[in-house]
């Protein structure tokens, strides 16, 4: 067993911890991303994992936890995203686009202090790249209780989200405040990239929110189902990740592993490609009833050119 | 929900019972243009009825303010005599088809499901469907002829069959009100004709009101009750004997046209011998070649 599984990891007190972190933040990262990916906001999902980097490293400066750092920045980002207009269709890219422009240059006025005047030196990899072997055990319940709001966000605005994902317009035409449903999705957004970022760093925490999610969305048909998968899809890449961490420790002679961010990443891109490869086979296009008369379909030859 | 309700043919703006819509006095600016221009007419609980109108001339605004959609600059939209502005709840009596929603191929939603969102969309929180919810949804595939594609996801669907899934959302609700936005467009003759009966046969076995904007008339003629010709924003409502007529559209369009009426089908064409649809989006009535298309299945 030794070949698959380092010797030390089922006691190691930092794989513990990284194990369950690990977890409960793929889960929370699926269920929020499956959303992500059909609203068609993962440029809002990237632009915070970005912003987040601002408050993780100003964290680092002010001598508070980085996770506190993430949720405060990019629930602020959420907040100014909101008043300068990513409700607009095409004012939505733009609006994060400005605030992420910003952030990233606070971000690296506070990576070069956090360098040079504190004597954080790993800060801007811990920041950037993430560092989940040397989480403490103290910020499970953290990472679970902010886990739980995000949850929480989600399952109160289910339908009207989902509803709103199909059609602004025909969630408006039900009577649903879409504005007040968008905003509580990017709270929980805001939250979950947070949580990736101390996963695998703010630069990467998209790769945990997009990639699952867009994997389950090739093999699936019912969003239900589609959240589970992803959540079982990034829990197992997340995991296989870090023991792949752990193990790469063994493989060389200083002793020194590869980074688990890049282990994580990796699986879930090679996860993602087996999905898209897989979705091929899984019927995606309904083969035509047998027998069924399809009389609206059946002729779609425009009568009148120019009726929009 | 109302059992059938006839139709109140005297519908001349009264609070009279049976209105299920009055739109009275309404105008609409949409920044210096003035895209609706003191539009009066009402629809009876139950009725049919057709609005009709070229590109731009006002339809898709006129539906997105009687959804709230769009704000009024004057006049009152009545919903069963409720004055609707500011009372998004009053939406719960209105089904919408939008004229075309653009669906995300990779969104995992089957066509059932997003039909069960027009039972409980607006709700917030999660409850476990239970089996009366996936019934009436069953129910309402089939009314839509739908069951065949119940299961496939809603953005693989061609377009005339996501048409019917978004009328089936809109009905689920029970609504006392449908509204369509140009459902025949891009729709060959026999394909629309299809979708004005199967419309009208399921609307008023259950009583809902039907609104629906084209830009044609004819294919409307068999089920229409009643008719809303719009033009520059302008509106005259009534049957279609009173309103398709030379003298009524040539003061509407301000403009001489002439009413044809061959065939069962109605022509309005240009006085000057020009047909309107040249630039105005008339549905080209020569090169068809259909013969009688009011005959109709059923």
């Amino acid at each position: 067993m030794s070949w698959l599984i380092a010797p030390g990891f089922s006691t190691s007190a930092p794989v513990h911890v990284a194990l369950v972190v690990g977890g409960v933040v793929a889960v929370i990262t699926a269920l929020v991303g499956v959303f992500t990916v059909v609203r068609g906001q993962s440029f809002a999902g990237h632009a915070l994992s970005d912003i987040g980097t601002a408050g993780g490293s100003g964290a680092v400066l002010v001598g508070v936890p980085t996770l506190l750092g993430y949720v405060t920045m990019n629930l602020a980002a959420v907040g100014v995203m909101e008043v300068i207009g990513i409700r607009r269709p095409r004012g939505r890219d733009v609006a994060t686009g400005i605030v992420l422009g910003a952030s990233l240059g606070l971000a690296s006025l506070f990576l070069y202090l956090d360098t040079t005047s504190t004597n954080a030196s790993g800060a801007t990899v811990n920041v950037l790249f993430g560092s989940i072997f040397t989480i403490s055990g103290g910020t499970i319940p953290v990472v679970a209780g902010l886990g739980l709001v995000s949850v929480a966000l989600i399952a109160v605005v289910y339908r009207p989200l989902l509803l709103s994902s199909v059609s602004d317009d025909l969630a408006r035409a039900k009577g649903v405040a879409v504005r007040r449903v968008g905003l509580a999705f990017l709270a929980s957004l805001a939250i979950a990239v947070s949580l990736s970022a101390i996963t695998i760093g703010a630069i990467l925490s998209t790769a945990l929110l997009i990639g699952p999610a867009a994997a389950a969305l090739k093999l699936t048909r019912r969003t239900g189902t589609a959240i589970g998968l992803a959540a079982v899809l990034g829990m197992a890449a997340t995991w296989l990740g870090i023991l792949l961490a752990y193990d790469s420790a063994s493989w060389s002679n200083g002793g020194q592993g590869w980074p688990a961010s890049f282990c994580i990443v990796l699986v879930v891109f090679v996860v993602y490609l087996v999905a898209a490869w897989a979705s091929r086979f899984t019927g995606r296009r309904r083969d035509p009833a047998p027998g069924v008369p399809d009389p609206v379909a059946g002729g779609r030859t425009p009568v009148a050119a120019g009726n929009g | 929900m109302t059992g059938p309700t006839v139709p109140t043919t005297d519908d001349d703006g009264g609070r009279a019972d049976g209105v299920v819509l009055e739109v009275d006095d309404v105008t609409v600016e949409l920044g210096r243009r003035t895209v609706l221009d003191r539009v009066s007419f009402s629809v009876a609980a139950g009725s049919f009825t057709g609005l009709i109108g070229s590109n731009g001339a006002g339809k898709t605004t006129l539906l997105r303010a009687i959804l709230g959609l769009v704000t009024t600059t004057a006049g009152r939209i009545l919903l069963d005599g409720v004055d609707r502005s500011g009372r998004p709840r009053l939406n719960r009596l209105v089904g919408y088809v939008p004229q075309k929603i653009a669906l995300e191929p990779d969104m995992p939603l089957r066509a059932r499901d997003l039909v069960g969102l027009g039972i409980d969309g607006h709700r917030y929180g999660l409850v476990r469907p239970g089996a009366a919810r996936r019934r009436a949804v069953d129910e309402m595939l089939e009314a839509v002829h739908a069951t065949a594609f119940a299961d496939a996801r809603v953005g693989a669907l061609s377009g005339g069959e996501q048409q019917r899934i978004m009328i089936a959302h809109a009905l689920i609700g029970r609504p006392k009100l449908l509204l369509l936005d140009e459902p025949l467009a891009n729709l060959d003759i026999a394909s629309g004709q299809e979708v004005v009966d199967l419309l009208h046969g399921i609307t008023s076995a259950h009583g809902v009101a039907v609104l629906l904007s084209a830009h044609d008339v004819n294919p409307l003629l068999p089920a229409m009750d009643h008719l809303v010709y719009l033009a520059d924003g302008r509106a005259v409502s009534g049957t279609s004997e009173e309103v398709v007529r030379t003298e009524v559209l040539t003061d509407l369009y301000r403009h001489p046209v002439e009413v044809v009426r061959a065939a069962g089908r109605v022509l309005v064409v240009s006085g000057q011998g020009f047909d309107v649809s040249h630039g105005q989006g008339f549905d080209d009535p020569h090169g068809h070649g259909h013969d009688d298309p009011h005959a109709g299945p059923g």
